[in-house]
């Protein structure tokens, strides 16, 4: 019998690691604290073409100084390299495709740059391995996507190269286990030197190189909502979702979007949902990033715990002080973490509700729009179903024996979709088929970017009611229920009258008035906070809202 | 600017007021007055908008409104800087709902 033949060696990878440092220290780099001006070469050093790289892009905090660093690398010797990033945000991220130094990309988010990313794979300038949710990227870096490099962001640093992020953990700690524990480089650009760091969220020996960056990271408000922009509509929609969901199922663990829609949410909990009686009943525990428009509920004793997956611009001195809420350090100040945040997203909450821009008759749901490819973030894993949820809660239970009768074996996941029947410009939300399909054809896609699934979504709130997929039971009951809150857009406009109403009297279809709901409340002056004034108020002074968010 | 007419069958209203006023004219918003009409049975509806080409959704959105509520025997008159379908209906609901008292 012939023995298999061994690998010539076991540790390729360490000596990868270790031919790279020798590069490095051979450009007379001694230490780990890096000069800003000799970081691109330590890039192109350290760097090998054909690497996976995954360079810090977070919702909110960006590796912007050696994302840019690496963009200005010579093409010649920096080449194919395969991006695994959470979020491309910046100019820069785009660059790296366009000069050459890039070539492949696996990654979660676009948003701001979706419109050159398609441009880029229509003219072959890239190659998208897949459009994924965060906690899925984050799965791949510990199985077939570890980067060999990985270029991260912190506050600061110690002499030792030790590293505080600040409130904004986020990706971090996923990034640098999955790149130091696997014979990879960590880089982190950091705003400051000091010489004792308030806590250390990274510790020195997995960090191979720090330098301390021209100008602070980069770090989008992306959280913030004011209040002055929500509507009479989407104030009457808050209230038809707290009475015809939050308080029929009791959802007490739940993660919310970012839209004006569950902002208005948000502003009603001291004041309507508190005159309904569902303090403490409702809305207690949160996987949420810390939204500004929580505030007066957080103030008004409605709120107990929310953890976090990043950190707001301005929120800083508020969470500090409200440590019994949110999740912080001995030192004060918040841990965020993207990781463990989805993870309590996916299996510990009871309702993610958010908003989109197109879905279909089925209940599928995306924002991909002609020309752009944006990606999801988190909301396809917080929106979905988890089944390998094991622990029952009232609303969990709810849902599910209204899917599945009295003795169904599982509960299900809350997953609801929040939106007009219009958007700007009467772009009709509820269309026969998405724009994703489209997409999928132009883009040479496998699958078409669709961000919640219809099988898991299992209420439509309009401004025409409320439609409960989990009662119906065929799938022309489920198209009828979604036509019959559509509105006057075209799908809305070609329901089956009939069908429509007889799943009215089932109350698979809510009208405001079925649910008691006088529209003439339906007003701004039931949001607790009517300006991003009133929100530095009700925080008494600790929140500090960016400047774009001042008028006063 | 458009100017389209509207006349609907309706039950009834019970006014609790004289007329009644509702929202602004603004972007994005309307401005509603709803005041007694001669027909008991019929409502007459007067939209001047600034978006033109949206007749037959305004139809819609009036002709739904219009066999959901009682609003026979009012004279409707809008004016309207291109509110979505979801701001006319609530708008028309404030307004009714202000005309005759909350019984609707």
């Amino acid at each position: 019998m012939n023995a298999p033949t061994p690998p010539a060696a076991w540790d390729t990878r360490r000596q990868g690691r270790q031919r790279r440092l020798d590069r490095a220290a051979s450009l007379g780099v001694a230490g780990r604290q890096v000069p800003a001006a000799r970081i691109g070469a330590l890039l192109e050093a350290v760097i090998e073409p054909g690497d996976r790289v995954c360079l810090e892009g977070n919702n909110q905090k960006q590796a912007d100084f050696l994302a840019e660093t690496l963009a200005d690398c010579n093409p010649e010797r920096l080449h194919d390299l395969h991006m695994v990033q959470s979020v491309l945000a910046l100019p820069s991220h785009v660059d790296l495709f366009e000069r050459g130094i890039a070539s492949k990309l696996d990654f979660s988010f676009s948003g701001p740059q979706g419109g050159r990313l398609a441009r880029l794979v229509q003219d072959r300038q890239i190659e998208i391995g897949a459009i994924h949710t965060y906690l899925e990227l984050f799965g791949r870096y510990f199985v077939d996507l570890t980067p060999n490099v990985c270029l991260i962001a912190a506050q600061a640093a110690d002499a030792a190269g030790n590293l505080y992020t600040g409130p904004n953990t986020e990706d971090t700690p996923a990034i640098v286990e999955a790149t130091a524990f696997k014979g990879g480089i960590v880089i982190a650009q950091v705003n400051e030197l000091v010489d004792r760091l308030p806590r250390v969220d990274v510790p020195a020996d997995w960090v191979d190189f720090y330098v301390v960056a021209p100008r602070p990271n980069y770090i989008e408000p992306l959280f913030t909502r004011d209040p002055a922009q929500i509507t009479d509509v989407q104030v009457l929609m808050a209230m038809m979702a707290l009475k015809g969901i939050y308080a029929e199922y009791g959802v007490k663990r739940l993660n919310h979007g970012i839209g004006f829609d569950t902002a208005a949410i948000e502003l009603l909990l001291p004041t309507y949902a508190t005159e309904l009686g569902l303090k403490g009943k409702i809305c207690t525990h949160w996987a949420l990033n810390p939204h500004p428009t929580l505030i007066p509920a957080i103030e008004s004793g409605c709120v107990e715990s929310i953890h976090s997956f990043g950190s707001e611009v301005g929120m800083e001195n508020y969470i500090a002080a409200r440590s019994d809420i949110f999740f912080t350090g001995a030192d004060g100040s918040m841990r965020s973490n993207r990781a463990f945040s989805q993870t309590a997203g996916l299996y510990a909450c009871d309702m993610f509700i958010g908003s989109t821009l197109q879905i279909d008759l089925a209940g599928n749901s995306s924002t991909a729009t002609l020309g752009r490819i944006t990606g999801f973030g988190g909301a396809p894993n917080m929106g979905s179903d988890p089944h390998g949820r094991r622990h029952a809660s009232p609303a969990w239970l709810k849902a599910g024996r209204e899917a599945g009768g009295p003795d169904a074996v599982r509960g299900r996941k809350l997953v609801v979709q929040m939106v007009e029947t219009f958007r700007e410009h009467m772009a009709p939300v509820f269309v026969e088929e998405l724009d994703a399909w489209k997409l999928k054809e132009s883009m040479g896609m496998e699958l078409p970017p669709i961000m919640i699934y219809g099988d898991d979504v299992t209420h439509i709130v309009t401004e025409e009611g409320i439609a409960n997929l989990l009662l119906c039971r065929t799938p022309e009951e489920r198209e009828q229920a979604i036509r019959g809150v559509a509105g006057f857009t075209p799908v809305g406009m070609a329901r089956d009258r009939e069908m429509v109403e007889r799943l009215r009297q089932r109350g698979v279809i809510r009208r405001a008035e079925d649910l008691g709901i006088d529209p003439r409340r339906a007003n701004r002056d039931l949001l607790a906070a009517r300006s991003v004034k009133d929100l530095v108020r009700w925080s008494g002074g600790l929140y500090a809202p960016p400047a774009r968010f001042r008028n006063w | 600017m458009e100017n389209l007419e509207f006349r609907f069958n309706a039950q009834p209203a019970r006014p609790a007021a004289g007329a009644a006023l509702c929202g602004v004219v603004g972007s994005g918003n309307l401005e509603i007055l709803i005041r007694p009409g001669d027909e008991a049975d019929a409502c007459t509806v007067s939209v001047k908008t600034s978006a033109r080409g949206f007749g037959k959704i305004w139809e819609a959105v009036i002709a739904d409104f219009a066999s959901r509520h009682p609003v026979g025997g009012t004279r409707i008159a809008i004016n309207d800087m291109g509110a979505t379908p979801a701001v006319v209906t609530l708008r028309l609901g404030q307004a009714l709902g202000d005309y005759t008292g909350g019984a609707q």
